[in-house]
């Protein structure tokens, strides 16, 4: 292909030698390598906010090796299977949902699981995946930017499983599909004016969203206003990790030192607000270190989506990146008093199994996309 | 979209490029703008935030002393602290309390008493402390609770020391006890240093030397985590533990004492007149201290409060009871100190005296009269005559001034809490409460020690040292010394004192020699108590008893029993080298030299190595030949 950019070929020649042996197995060495250090850094974290219990460092070892297993497995399927795929799992996923809604577990207040008799699943994190396959599969269909019908009905098939979630409820999942949904529009080039009328949409609509609302999710909102108005009920949780967080200073209080983590007083300190943990040991210092260990990660993934052979590798690849972004976003922001308490948590590094085997699955997408270029092309 | 051109191609790769490159920029501002709240959090404001996390993980906690032992003159442990495990709720922690206490009782026995006692100690308790809802856990108990502890916040395992006296009765009222800390001691209390106390001296010696016992609080400073669990001590002030307090009072005398009063109610005092040191201090009868440690139940504290024995009252130092004919040495020493009368003057005694003018007739015990007396016989033989004579000549004014140096109608300042004063009734008195002027006749009504003029057996003791060390007077003090636990070095209690001066010594002899032949006249009074082995002075006396039942004629067994006369007997022995001051008194015992000398010669004997008085059953008719009025 004489049209070639020259970035694209350097980027070959770099992979016929450098990273020649995990390229042929569809692996991305960049991602790879950062992907390994954030998923470290997150065992120690994870084994200090845990109050060195190392069950709980094994069992998210066991997690990530099965995490990291499907990612390179799903690195092997090329693109095109990808998208041939993305509606029938995205129809399958609201199915779900709505299964989750009649028949499904109560789990801390909110319907969420699906006890498929031998595995618990939870349909809303399939979602995260099948919602920006499905808009890119949409979008891919016409030239890009799209115009108006496409946009509408690809809001459309998001904010279906996005209202099925939000009522479980679960609000933290429901932005982070809503947020995958508009960013593969960012990605498709949607107009500047678009995305203004859009925004000036969802303000008007907001008001509305407080009238549907739990009441927890009022309190979150107002204690996220005035953390202080309630110090020992919804506001703890802000104050506590702020204390953490400022206590822990430039240099930090050293691993495993943290008395805020652990002394209990950080709530969800292992899960939800590990992020803090990070501040209080690791410190300013360490923290500016994760941040740009996740920077670096989200370059990669948009220097993927920017010499991506596709259509659809392009916008599933961009989508996908710029969730893990609301991720890490979401999540410091709301450990950070930045942003109110929703309960997503900081992607790679906090402990439990389901949003991490779901974001490695999409970095494995995200590989497919970069690896499958040659193949693409002939 | 294989049909798309080749430009249009590029044209989307080039859109896509740039919001790739837009949202990196994007991406760069909010990592940047969350740099920024981290270097606000974790640099502006790391030093307020640092306080803030030593405040959440720091706490300050009291550590209690541990209270001081009390031990007697031989070393024999009277006060103990013993280690007990109880359950307490934290009223400020709990929500539905009568559901909690339901729930407890499923898990540890709870019964009616248990409650009944929170109930009353809830309404006394300081704000955030523990009420005890169940006493001494069993370790299955603890047990149980630890497992389901987690379901019970604001309920919690308490390990303290809890006092024990025990030798139970015998020395009840001159210990007192302590209770649990009521809101009215919180005002009258350091309340710093009893941070983490839960128990003060209510009574008797354990009040008096509160200060003493208690010690100093000690703090340290505990790493807790969220749920207010100790996990580690970072800092610690050990407390200062009370000191352990050694009495004079020796409980063989103590024992000699209260078996010598038997079942009769009465006290006895027992002092060394060399130091002021009470020997022993009974009153009969007596109850079980440690009933109230933990706060008695209200049936127990009705039954001891409604009992017609009185048996929480402190007959020793807090009984009030004209002294009878025990104040007429003294009376005859004030006589000789102002000049009134001599050691030969002599006085006859028709059985009657009246004042010049009047025709009332106060009548002397014995109604033929005694005939001519002088001052030793006037006390050998106890005769009103003569002191009403003299009574009258010295006047209310010199007669009060002269046995007040005595200590009577004044607090002795024992370190017993609630000592009551007497009565020595004066001019002055009599104005104040009942707004009259003096009648001389009331002059010799005081003469003989009747009448308004009310003395303890306390002070009828202190008094007697007094006699006994020819005018020093010694405050009595129950506690010698005190010591802190594991140390060598003693610290004594001060002595306080002050003299009874009279311009002659001799005046000391006459009235010490009239006291002696009180025991060793074949008419004394108190004779049949004499001893070869040690010679006793001493003076009996008879208290009347003014009773409120006089009306109730119909219960007259049991009422006639309650108005006989209390007797009374001071005493002490050697003559030539005193040792030991005694005061008996036995409520409604009738006669001082037959029923209250006979328990200060066992007291005496016992303590001087005397043998052991029998007492003789057939006593004759001039043996029982006694004091009266």
């Amino acid at each position: 292909m004489a049209t070639k950019d020259i970035s694209s070929r350097l980027d070959e020649n770099a992979d016929m030698t450098q990273r020649g042996l995990l390229r042929r197995i569809h692996l991305d060495a960049l991602l790879l390598v950062a992907l390994l250090a954030l998923c470290g850094f997150g065992l120690l974290v994870v084994y200090s906010a845990g109050d060195q219990d190392i069950i709980i460092v094994e069992r998210q070892l066991t997690r990530l090796i099965l995490a990291f297993g499907l990612m390179a497995a799903v690195a092997q399927v090329p693109p095109h299977l990808l998208r041939r795929w993305s509606f029938a799992l995205y129809l399958f996923g609201v199915v779900m949902l709505i299964a989750v809604l009649l028949f499904g577990d109560v789990g801390k207040g909110a319907q969420r699981w699906l006890d498929l008799g031998i595995v618990r699943f939870q349909p809303s994190e399939l979602l995260k995946l099948a919602v920006p396959m499905t808009v890119a599969w949409l979008l891919s269909e016409r030239p890009l930017p799209p115009r108006l019908p496409w946009i509408l009905l690809a809001v459309m098939l998001t904010l279906i499983p996005v209202l099925l979630i939000a009522k479980q409820p679960d609000l933290g999942t429901a932005l982070l599909v809503v947020s995958a949904g508009v960013l593969v529009l960012f990605i498709a080039g949607l107009s500047w004016w678009t995305i203004l009328g859009l925004g000036l949409t969802v303000s008007a609509i907001a008001p509305l969203a407080w009238l549907i609302m739990h009441d927890y999710q009022r309190a979150r909102v107002l204690t996220f206003l005035n953390p202080e108005s309630d110090p020992l009920g919804t506001g703890y949780h802000i104050i506590q990790s702020q204390i953490a967080i400022g206590s822990g200073g430039i240099s930090g209080k050293g691993w495993l030192n943290g008395t805020q983590s652990h002394l209990e007083f950080l709530p969800e300190r292992h899960t939800d607000f590990i992020f803090a943990v990070i501040g209080e040991e690791f410190g300013f210092a360490g923290i500016l270190v994760l941040l740009a260990l996740y920077f670096f990660i989200i370059l990669r993934g948009l220097m993927i989506t920017a010499h991506a052979h596709d259509r659809y590798g392009r916008l599933l690849a961009g989508g996908l990146t710029l969730v893990f972004f609301v991720y890490v976003f979401v999540n410091t922001g709301m450990v950070t008093g930045l942003l109110p308490v929703v309960g997503v948590p900081l992607p790679l590094i906090s402990y439990g199994g389901t949003s991490m085997v779901t974001l490695l699955i999409g970095f494995g997408m995200i590989m497919s996309v970069e690896t499958h270029k040659k193949k693409a092309r002939t | 979209m294989r049909l798309t051109s080749l430009e249009e191609r590029q044209r989307e790769q080039r859109l896509v490029a740039t919001r790739a490159i837009v949202s990196a920029i994007i991406v760069l501002l909010g990592l940047l703008l969350l740099s920024l709240r981290l270097l606000h959090l974790q640099v502006d404001r790391h030093e307020h935030f640092t306080v803030l996390s030593k405040d959440n993980r720091v706490k300050i906690q009291p550590v209690p002393p541990a209270r001081g032992l009390i031990f007697d003159a031989k070393g024999i442990l009277l006060a103990d602290n013993h280690p007990t495990f109880s359950l307490e709720i934290t009223l400020e922690k709990v929500e539905d309390l009568a559901a909690t206490i339901d729930e407890l009782a499923q898990l540890v026995p709870i019964d009616a008493n248990d409650r009944a006692r929170f109930e009353r100690l809830k309404r006394q308790r300081m704000r955030f402390q523990g009420v005890p809802i169940r006493l001494n856990l069993t370790p299955k108990e603890m047990a149980r609770f630890a497992v389901n502890g987690h379901r019970f916040p604001g309920v919690d395992v308490r390990a303290e020391l809890v006092r024990t006296y025990p030798l139970v009765e015998a020395t009840a009222h001159v210990l007192g006890y302590v209770g649990r800390i009521n809101e009215r001691e919180m005002t009258q209390i350091d309340t710093s240093n009893y941070a983490g106390t839960h128990f003060i001296g209510k009574g008797g010696l354990e009040k008096a030397h509160e200060d003493v016992l208690h010690g100093r609080v000690g703090y340290q400073q505990v790493e807790v985590n969220a749920r207010g669990r100790i996990l580690r001590t970072l800092e610690s002030t050990p407390p200062t533990p009370g000191q352990d307090v050694f009495l004079y009072l020796d409980m063989t005398l103590q024992r000699v004492a209260i078996d010598a009063l038997g079942e009769r109610r009465g006290a006895v005092v027992a002092i060394d007149p060399r130091n002021g040191g009470v020997l022993a201090m009974v009153s009969k009868p007596s109850y079980d201290p440690n009933l109230f440690v933990e706060g008695i139940t209200q049936a127990d504290y009705n039954a001891l409060l409604h009992s017609p024995d009185k048996p929480l009252f402190d007959r020793a130092a807090r009984g009030q009871y004209p002294p009878g004919s025990t104040v007429k040495p003294f009376v005859a020493l004030g006589g000789l100190a102002s000049g009134f009368t001599t050691a030969r003057k002599t006085v006859f005694c028709s059985g009657s005296f009246s004042l010049p003018g009047q025709s009332h007739r106060f009548r002397c015990w014995r109604k033929g009269g005694h005939g001519t007396v002088n001052l030793e016989r006037a006390i050998v033989e106890s005769c009103d005559v003569y002191f009403y004579s003299l009574a009258n000549q010295m006047g209310i004014d010199r007669l009060h001034g002269f046995l007040s140096q005595f200590g009577f109608g004044m607090r002795t300042g024992i370190d017993v809490a609630g000592e009551l004063t007497g009565l020595l009734p004066s001019r002055e008195w009599k104005q104040r409460v009942r707004r009259q002027s003096w009648y001389p006749g009331e002059t010799l009504i005081v003469g003989i020690g009747q009448g308004s003029f009310l003395a303890t057996p306390l002070q009828l003791a202190a008094a007697t040292a007094t006699m006994a060390n020819r005018g020093y007077f010694i405050q009595p003090r129950l506690a010698r010394a005190s010591r802190f636990p594991g140390a060598t070095k003693e610290t004594p209690f001060p002595l306080v004192s002050h003299r009874v001066e009279v311009s002659d010594p001799h005046y000391w002899d006459s009235v010490i020699s009239a006291m002696t032949q009180v025991v060793e006249s074949p008419r004394g009074t108190a004779k049949r108590i004499r001893t070869p082995e040690y010679r006793i002075a001493g003076k009996t006396g008879t208290s009347q008893v003014f009773t409120i039942g006089q009306k109730q004629t119909y219960h007259e067994s049991k009422i006639s029993e309650r108005m006989r006369d209390h007797a009374l007997f001071i005493a002490f022995a050697p003559v030539e080298d005193p040792r030991i001051a005694v005061a008996v008194l036995v409520e409604n015992g009738g006669h001082g030299g037959s029923d209250a000398a006979p328990v200060a010669r066992r007291v005496m004997d016992a303590y001087l190595g005397g043998s052991t008085l029998i007492e003789t059953p057939g006593a004759t008719d001039a043996d029982h030949e006694s004091d009266g009025d």
